[in-house]
């Protein structure tokens, strides 16, 4: 799957993160990390978000994250929810899983 | 003991705070919404964190209900699908008018249910009664479904239907609530009652819930933690009602035990009425945390 526009999700309060993802041309997956709890947990975000990508099959893309301390669920519902609103709205992942 | 649901605690579907903390406050259920409570540009964003939190949290063995939207709104279907999936212990349908709402559903998780190996009747539905309509209609309702555990009355959308307002007395809502409960009577399913939308009205939310309570319901929907103490006090037996039950089933245990059909307590006759209400306060009383031993 090709990100050919911008897609967002998520908000700023608490326990939650906002997820912009973008196109990357061909150079990968970015992930650009803003979090309030980057030292302790700033890697297993980075993870979660990129393992929610792969998983849909999203190759190239340019994420940038806002994080106000989400759990793993909650990253991973604002990265399909993100992918989704980019690629025509007919995506359902809970299908694919 | 039949499952108690004196407090059902509304929890917006877009919050992942919020969900995540729900089952803390001690209510006996959890109801994450995926309808009102979530705007009109969030529905996808709510229905997919409803459903990764499910498969996520542990929610301390709470039932945990979602409301999802209508199926006759673009995002039904989606919700139906994607929730099922997560499997919560029931969902609730918003805007009941008929017996065939609840079949349509039932309906749609059979095939969901179907599509991924899921034992039939594992999801259970709950009922919202909102409109004229659907409380005139309550008595079929209820019997729809074998999936349906419960059924309830949602005010504000009621009180619309009717032209009218809510009043601090309820009398607008009294036919529709006597309609619902004996509805969830004849079908033997639980009936819960409205929210109370003003928090900060303690005296004013007391006084709906002891009403309720005389009328029979089984408990009330709530939107904020806050409301929870008031609704269990209110249903917590009192110290005399314990002894009294407590007695009542020792006795109905000895007539048992000799195989009587006559159950007597100080002379008097115990009819079996009697001795299921003793049985639902000692109930009460234990999920109250009080000691029946």
């Amino acid at each position: 799957m090709i990100i050919q526009q911008v897609g967002m999700a998520g908000t700023l309060e608490s326990s939650d993160i906002t997820i912009s993802i973008e196109p990357n041309g061909t150079k990968g997956i970015e992930i650009e990390l803003k979090s309030t709890v980057e030292n302790q947990f700033g890697n297993q975000i980075r993870k979660v978000i990129l393992e929610t990508l792969q998983g849909m099959g999203i190759e190239h893309a340019y994420v940038r994250a806002n994080d106000k301390g989400a759990l793993d669920c909650a990253i991973k519902a604002r990265v399909m929810t993100a992918v989704s609103r980019v690629v025509d709205g007919d995506c359902r992942p809970w299908e694919a899983e | 003991m039949q499952k108690l649901r004196r407090t059902m605690l509304y929890v917006p579907g877009n919050n992942p705070g919020m969900i995540r903390d729900a089952h803390i406050y001690g209510a006996d259920s959890i109801m994450i919404d995926l309808e009102d409570s979530v705007s009109l540009y969030e529905k996808d964003a709510a229905r997919l964190l409803v459903y990764q939190a499910l498969k996520t949290f542990d929610f301390g063995g709470i039932e945990v209900l979602v409301r999802v939207n209508p199926l006759n709104t673009p995002y039904g279907r989606d919700d139906f699908e994607a929730i099922v999936r997560a499997q919560p212990t029931a969902i609730r349908l918003p805007k009941t008018e008929t017996a065939d709402d609840v079949i349509e559903a039932d309906e749609l998780i059979t095939e969901i249910e179907q599509k991924i190996g899921m034992e039939h009747g594992t999801i259970k539905l709950f009922a919202a009664v909102e409109s004229g309509k659907g409380a005139l209609n309550a008595a079929q309702i209820a019997v729809a479904s074998k999936r349906l555990i419960g059924i309830a009355i949602g005010a504000e959308d009621f009180v619309t239907d009717l032209k009218t307002t809510r009043s601090p007395e309820g009398i607008e809502l009294l036919t529709a609530r006597s309609l619902i409960l004996f509805a969830a009577r004849a079908a033997g399913i639980a009936a819960v009652d409205t929210v109370y939308s003003d928090v900060n009205n303690e005296e004013g939310f007391a006084s709906e819930v002891k009403l309720i309570k005389q009328l029979g319901f089984d408990g009330k929907s709530i939107i904020n933690p806050r409301q929870i103490e008031i609704v269990n006090r209110i249903y917590t037996p009192t110290e005399a009602e314990i002894k009294k039950s407590k007695r009542i089933i020792e006795a109905s245990l000895e007539a048992e035990a000799k195989g009587s059909g006559v159950i007597s307590l100080d002379g008097k006759m115990i009819d079996r009425p009697i001795v299921e209400r003793a049985r639902r306060i000692l109930d009460l009383a234990e999920a109250a945390k009080i000691n029946v031993e």
